[in-house]
């Protein structure tokens, strides 16, 4: 395999005197030296300490409230009923009361240091999510149920859904179902709806913005509807096809109080089809609209109802249904998990710089054998 | 007659010469020689065929089937075939160049031309076309094409010369002597194509030295042995021409025949790696069966209840059927444990070694302008673990090159140069030389740098003189004189060349000879003498003398020999002359040089007469003739007179005493296989620095029976302290085994090895050898060289390399788990067969201490991180498993899957695996015992695998629980929902990626400028590759194919991502800091120590490096041994090898009978003894 050059001089088959092939490149050889290791590991645990503060003083200051209206107040009822998917023909109401012990968001600071970390803090927004436990929208074939081609909007994958979506891709009839697959037929179709109780004895109903829920590229890219104009409407578009088998309404009929949220761009559907990566997860259902009322600081503390179109049944495998009302923080919603383990990682760090400090001073040879 | 055309049930074979139609009936094989393995159309099924022969990559044709399968196709289909088709291409691609190499040699030898004799006319034909029963011509210097009969030649009495190098590694020139009644043919091609012989032999066979057959012709039968064959590889020297009959032919010829099937040799990381991908194999079935039973109980506890979500028909069936099918979605999804990209990287990282050492300057040769060659690509980091080096004497430690470097002329040495002060000289490069153009017979090349010896010529002190005439006179040399002045000689023993060259330039040059006198040019004189008698020499006798008669009519016997025979035959008159010649002669062989002693004796004319008388009756004795001549020689070299004694030099490679010290220091054995003899071998192992004075004992094994054999074994056993319980109890003691060894030495001779080999003595003999420092077996055929190796290999288990030149190594290369050939000598057999080839034994040096080592550390460094990264990368899908109801749901996204082995860390690694160096090559070559790890298998080892999996599982628990914990509340700064699994995925994706190019960069000990480039880039490729396939364009183009549209972007402008991948980054990397420093600290290794002080010394700058001179410190003893063959005398007295005298071109005034030259043979006679005279 050796390269025999073309020249028949002397000296024709000398290799090339370049650094790279005789192994000579320039390079830097760093090592770990004491010099080196020791430092990093106290200044990566004072890192992680700081961040480690400042993550928790973050989430001390942030509130979080669960409602579990799963067979809670007269909704026992409803849980019965539903404790078949199928049977969701029938509808049911009913409420939950809460109390909201503190209001939303918390606005009093008491200490200086935290006043200023609270600049980051969110003005006073307000979310309402759902949450479901013990509902496996990981399953590996639950999630390939779907038919992105389809949900983009695609005129042959509509009529034609993937087989991915199988058992949900036709219905009885051999119609294809809009949207395709397990997902979108399993979606959460309980409606919520929050009452303020103030101690007047009046009742408001609490303002929620029920759009814009979305990420931004879901919305506009990864959802589109099938294309209509002035004389072809959605229903039109959607034509030929049918509704999932669990839903009540079809897709193009999901949100009657504004015709620009239906269709596959219906902002619950796309929350929806977000599969969460584990069993228990909590999904936007809106955000507090602070435009009015006693609502402008937030969602001020006292007495509410939840009233609840009962549709979603948990019951088959044991889930819970909950109301999670939470704000958020600068790096996301309250999570006690990276305050603390910032904090363990530092002191962890520390204790092994410790250590490496003592055995590098006491025991260790110093580079005191290091000679040949 | 009875014709037996199964070329494979071949008894007997039956040649008819210029009958191609009778020999073509038994399907011989013709003279193609074919090491192809493919051609055009064969190429790609053979290749497939063969690629899915290897393990790995039949699984993942496997694999790719089960994915296709939808129930239980967890991955994609392109996340395997991607790889598979990218490792099969590159694989492909270097077979087909392989191949094409081999194709182009094949077509290089089968398209040598040769003159083959057709219908009565000499046609030029290609050698793939010469038929079995062809005639074809040789000239000289020409290769012989096919194992032919000698016919008949240019030389009288059909000789003819051939070199024999290629097949048994031996440079002096052969003997071949056709019949006599087909050398009566000549070269009348008329006659030869008349020639209608039958030959009937032997099968083919690989017997180099063995032929029996008889030869039918005119009704005559006419036995033919291997004195008359001329087999393939040999070359024709100093005979014009020659015609041959081709008995064998390509692959049947007795070299091919020797070359045996080349094997395939694997390194033992191979072995091991075969191992360990087979120990993932199981572990990956574990791994599928627990996740098989864990999702058979999730269907039945959890999963049962939401069927109404999901109804597969088949689910319903029962659990165990759905456990079933995860098992084999799990295989797939978990596959990745297995590295797809491990072999092909693996032969890359070879392929990149092998060209390092094919561009290593200081391993280039610029005097025969010979680079060093790695021929193999697969063994490099063996080179890095060798235990044992079988090497070859001549030619390979030694230059075969005999230099008359000293003498002793009546109890006066000559040779040595003192300075004014009287102080002992070294004599170098620089040296003046003794100015000879006194002499217009010169050889140039001779130097000498004593010039007293020549002023003592010029004074004509008698006894100098003597002693030159003698050298001139007593030899069975042949001259060859092409243009006046022009002297070359061909002599039958370098030794024997350099005594005479040096007479010759002294001014006794020996000119020209007949059967009855010698001419010698005598300061200018020519003097004739007449030559009545040589007492030849033989192995017992260990002398020669030569009867002539001078000018003035005076009677002289000269002798030379061995001192030892000579001082018992001097005259009682020498004995003072013999003590000061003797301590001169200790002084010669303690700085290792062959000496021999000289002397001579005035005959009385009727006391010669009547010993001629005797001789001529003995000479024609029928039996006990060797023995009566003997009896006869030894009457008449009795009280000699002692003239002096002669040093020559056998001078060894450059460099070899200290690259023997550099590797005995790296604890590599060196063992000396020689085909030479016990003397010479061990003069060359006193000459080396292997054997020492100092040394407590020197065992030498010569028994000619089992018995004799087994109690010198046992003897030397006992005699060094050990026996069997012992060496069993401290074997595993490598320290006390040092100690040991230290002082022994073993040398064995061929007999007695012949019966050590075998079942009942090889264990004593590898515990004996094993325990002496040095071990020599001398006398040993090519086979026993192997025999050796292979028993070393069986014992030991060890690592060995063997290094020869000549053709006799051959199968000692093939055996050794690594072979290298000297290159840039004659003889390409040992090259061809070998794995590296280079010019010098030094180089060996640089390259197991240097190349091998770092080969060796870039390859168990790039295994481990290998190992380390894809459990790091797999085993998140096991932790998942348990989270989402064992469902065989990836975590990444697949196009990650499909990409991360094969894009995203592959460069880095391969950069690290190409370039690392732990320790630079002064202090590799400084520190010898920073070989010892390779010897080990410290680096790289059953632990060393579970150490660096078990950091991988550890890893992807970290990378699985840390971003589990986080984003189990997790949600964006907007609110919207981030816990999904699509942003989980990019999560740990993209913390995978960075903790593994924080490792590799912490595994990395030497960043150049291309491990930067990659190991950035490689970062910079992902998320430039991640941003590309989230990206909106590749969406609508692929809804299907590219679900993760927009997930990037969301998840990493997320603070929360970002405060994950540090804390994951930071606890998955810095406990393998703190173990590495605190490892460094306490228990630093060689390699650590080394490395300190290189930065050290960095640091202060360049410092001179000192180098370890040898000094040799032997005064023993040494005898001359006569390399030549016994009987030449006879040949010269009988004047067989002279052509009867011709017009000679020669202008020279005493026209005495000369040997007719041509131009031809002289330049070969050039060319032939361009290695023995530089």
């Amino acid at each position: 395999m050796g390269k025999k050059q073309a020249g028949t001089g002397p000296l024709s088959r000398r290799p090339d005197n370049s650094a790279f092939k005789q192994q000579r490149l320039p390079a830097w050889s760093p090592s770990l030296t004491p010099q080196t290791v020791l430092p990093t590991f106290y200044i990566l645990s004072l890192v992680c300490l700081l961040l480690g503060i400042w993550l928790l003083i973050t989430v001390e200051y942030t509130y979080e409230l669960k409602v579990d209206y799963t067979d809670a107040g007269t909704c026992e009822q409803c849980f019965n009923l539903r404790k078949h998917a199928i049977d969701s023909s029938t509808p049911c109401k009913c409420t939950v009361s809460f109390h909201v012990p503190k209001t939303f968001p918390r606005v009093s600071f008491q200490h200086d240091v935290v006043r200023l970390s609270a600049r980051c803090l969110p003005q006073g927004d307000v979310f309402f999510y759902y949450g479901l436990r013990n509902f496996h929208q990981n399953l590996r074939r639950y999630m390939d149920s779907r038919d992105d081609a389809q949900m983009v909007g695609r005129k042959n994958n509509l009529k034609a859904p993937s087989s991915y979506c199988a058992p949900f891709d036709y219905d009885a009839n051999g119609k294809p179902i809009a949207p395709c697959g397990a997902v979108a037929n399993s979606m959460f179709n309980d409606s919520l709806t929050v009452m303020y109780n103030p101690t007047d004895g009046s009742k408001i109903q609490v303002p929620l913005y029920r759009k814009g829920i979305a990420w931004y590229t879901d919305k506009n890219v990864k959802f589109r509807n099938p294309p209509t104009n002035n004389t072809f409407s959605l229903q039109q578009a959607f034509e030929g096809t049918t509704r999932p088998l669990y839903w009540q309404r079809p897709v193009y009929e999901l949100d009657d109080t504004d015709s620009n949220n239906n269709g596959f761009i219906n902002d619950d559907l796309i929350v929806w089809m977000r599969e969460a990566a584990f069993p228990n997860f909590k999904k936007l259902y809106g955000v507090l609209n602070r435009a009015q009322g006693p609502f402008t600081e937030g969602l001020p503390a006292g007495n509410y109802t939840l009233s609840i179109n009962y549709n979603f049944p948990v019951e088959p495998f044991r889930g819970r249904k909950e109301l999670v009302i939470s704000m958020v923080t600068w790096f996301g919603g309250q999570n006690y998990f990276l305050p603390i383990a910032y904090l363990v990682t530092s002191g962890l760090i520390l204790v092994t710089a410790v250590v490496l400090t003592t055995v590098f001073v006491k025991v260790g040879k110093k580079g005191k054998n290091m000679e040949e | 007659t009875k014709l037996n055309f199964s070329s494979a049930l071949e008894e007997e074979r039956h040649v008819r010469a210029n009958d191609r139609d009778y020999n073509e009936r038994f399907s011989y094989a013709d003279n193609r020689i074919k090491t192809a393995k493919y051609n055009v159309f064969t190429f790609l099924p053979i290749n497939l065929f063969e690629q899915f022969q290897r393990f790995a990559n039949a699984y993942f044709l496997v694999l790719l089937i089960l994915q296709l399968i939808p129930e239980i196709s967890s991955l994609s289909w392109f996340t395997t075939i991607v790889p598979l088709v990218l490792v099969l291409a590159i694989t492909a691609v270097k077979d087909a160049t392989d191949d094409y190499f081999r194709h182009k040699s094949d077509q290089q030898v089968n398209t040598r031309q040769s003159q083959v004799l057709i219908k009565g006319k000499l046609q030029n034909e290609k050698w793939m076309n010469v038929r079995v029963g062809d005639i074809i011509k040789l000239e000289n210097n020409q290769f012989v094409a096919a194992d032919l009969l000698l016919l008949s030649s240019s030389e009288p009495y059909g000789l003819c010369y051939i070199e024999t190098a290629e097949l048994d590694g031996e440079t002096n020139l052969k003997v071949r002597q056709a019949l006599t009644v087909t050398s009566d043919l000549g070269d009348d091609v008329a006659k030869l194509a008349d020639f209608s012989g039958e030959v009937i032999c032997e099968p083919p066979n690989n017997k180099l030295d063995k032929f029996t057959g008889t030869l039918c012709w005119k009704d005559n039968k006419y036995s033919l042995d291997n004195e008359k064959m001329l087999l393939r590889g040999c070359v024709l020297r100093n005979t014009e021409w020659c015609f041959g009959l081709v008995i064998f032919a390509g692959l049947q010829t007795k070299l091919m025949q020797n070359c045996g099937r080349t094997k395939f040799k694997r390194t033992s990381i191979d072995k091991l790696m075969n191992t360990l991908v087979l120990w993932i194999f199981g572990f990956l079935i574990c791994m599928g069966i627990i996740l098989a039973i864990g999702n058979t109980i999730w269907e039945q506890k959890v999963g049962s209840d939401f069927w109404e979500y999901l109804q597969w028909k088949e689910l319903t069936i029962n659990a165990v059927f759905s456990g079933f099918l995860t098992f084999w979605s799990y295989i797939i999804i978990l596959n990745t444990v297995v590295p797809i990209s491990l072999y092909v990287s693996v032969e890359v990282l070879r392929l990149g070694h092998s060209y390092f050492i094919n561009w290593d300057r200081r391993m280039y040769y610029s005097r025969k302008d010979t680079p060093a060659e790695a021929r193999t690509t697969t063994l490099n980091e063996e080179l890095g673990q060798v235990e044992f080096i079988f090497s070859d004497k001549t030619g390979t430690l030694t230059q075969n090159i005999m230099v008359f470097n000293k003498c002793s002329i009546n109890g006066k040495t000559y040779g040595d140069v003192y300075d004014e002060f009287g102080h002992k000289v070294d004599i170098t490069e620089k040296t003046p030389c003794v100015d000879f153009s006194f002499n217009p017979l010169m050889d140039r090349k001779f130097r000498f740098h004593d010039s007293s010896l020549v002023e003592a010529i010029k004074l004509e002190e008698p006894l100098v003189q003597e002693f030159f005439r003698l050298l001139a006179l007593c030899h069975t040399i042949m001259p060859e004189e092409r243009n006046e002045g022009e002297l070359v000689y061909q002599a039958q023993s370098p030794d024997e060349g350099a005594l005479v060259t040096a007479a010759r330039n002294f001014g006794f040059v020996f000119r020209s000879r007949t059967p009855e006198t010698i001419t010698l040019y005598e300061m200018g004189q020519a003097v004739t003498y007449q030559l009545l008698a040589i007492l030849d020499f033989n192995n017992v006798r260990k002398r020669m003398s030569v009867i002539v008669r001078n000018p003035k009519g005076q009677l002289k016997l000269y002798s030379k020999g061995a001192d030892t025979i000579l001082f018992d035959r001097l005259d009682p008159s020498n004995e003072e002359l013999m003590f000061t010649t003797s301590e001169h002669l200790n002084e010669f062989a303690g700085e290792g040089l062959r000496t021999l002693a000289l002397a001579y004796k005035d005959l009385d004319e009727d006391v010669f007469d009547e010993w001629m008388k005797k001789l001529l009756f003995a000479s024609t004795a029928l039996d006990n003739r060797e023995e009566k001549l003997g009896a006869l020689y030894e009457e008449i070299e009795q009280g000699m007179l002692l003239l002096g004694a002669t040093a020559i030099e056998d001078k060894l490679q450059e460099g070899v005493p200290e690259t023997i010290a550099c590797l005995t220091l790296a604890n590599i054995k060196i063992w000396v296989l020689t085909g030479d003899k016990l003397e010479t071998a061990m003069n060359i192992g006193y000459s080396c620095n292997m054997l020492r004075d100092d040394m407590n004992t020197v065992f030498i094994i010569s028994g000619h029976t089992m018995l004799e054999v087994q109690q010198e074994l046992s003897k030397d056993k006992f005699s060094s302290g050990l026996d069997m319980e012992k060496t069993e109890l401290y074997s595993s003691d490598s320290v006390f085994e040092e100690t040991i060894i230290a002082e022994y030495a073993l040398i064995i001779n061929g007999h007695s090895l012949a019966h050590a080999l075998e079942a009942d003595l090889e264990q004593i003999l590898v515990d004996v050898a094993c325990l002496c420092k040095t071990v020599i077996c001398c006398r040993v055929t090519p086979l026993q060289k192997a025999l050796v190796v292979e028993l070393i290999k069986r014992h030991k288990r060890a690592v060995t390399l063997a290094i020869g030149d000549g053709a006799n190594d051959v199968s000692m290369i093939k055996t050794a788990h690594i072979g290298v050939g000297i290159s840039g000598q004659e003889g390409m057999q040992a090259v061809l067969a070998s794995d590296y080839s280079f010019a010098q034994f030094r180089y060996l040096q640089r390259l197991l201490l240097v190349h091998g080592r770092w080969s060796y550390h870039r390859m168990c460094n790039f295994l481990c991180y290998f190992f380390y990264k894809n459990f790091a990368f797999t085993l998140v899908h096991f932790w998942y498993g348990f989270l989402c109801g064992f469902s065989a749901q990836t975590v990444y996204d697949q196009w990650f899957i499909t990409l991360f082995n094969i894009v995203y860390t592959s460069l880095p690694v391969l950069a690290m695996g190409l370039f690392d160096q732990d320790v630079n090559e002064q202090y590799s070559l400084r520190f010898p015992n920073l070989y010892r790890p390779g010897q080990l298998n410290q680096l790289f080892n059953k632990r060393k695998f579970f150490t660096c999996t078990l950091q991988g599982v550890c890893t992807s628990f970290i990378l699985f629980f840390i971003p589990y914990g986080a984003f189990m509340t997790a949600v964006r700064d907007d609110g919207a929902h981030i816990s999904d699994q699509q942003t989980f995925a990019v999560t740990i994706a993209t913390s995978l990626v960075i903790v593994v190019s924080v490792q590799i960069g912490l595994d990395t000990n030497y960043w150049t400028a291309v491990n930067h480039f990659f190991i950035w880039g490689s970062l910079a490729v992902y998320f430039a590759i991640l941003f590309a396939m989230h990206s909106d364009g590749i969406f609508t183009i692929f809804p299907n194919q590219f679900p993760f549209i927009g997930t990037a972007r969301n998840s990493l402008n997320q603070k929360i991502v970002w405060l994950v991948i540090l804390l994951t980054t930071v606890v998955c990397i810095m406990p393998m800091v703190a173990v590495r420093f605190i490892k460094a600290d306490l228990y630093p290794t060689q390699t650590d120590k080394v490395r300190l002080l290189q930065q050290a010394t960095r640091k202060q700058g360049p410092q001179e490096q000192n180098l370890r001179r040898v000094r040799r410190t032997s005064s023993r003893r040494s005898a001359y041994a006569f390399a030549h063959q016994q009987g030449y005398g006879e040949l010269i007295t009988s004047g067989k090898n002279m052509k009867v005298p011709t017009s000679s071109t020669s202008t020279y005034p005493l026209s005495s009978p000369t040997r007719g030259l041509t131009g031809t043979s002289s330049a070969s006679i050039c060319k032939c003894f361009r290695h023995q005279k530089h």
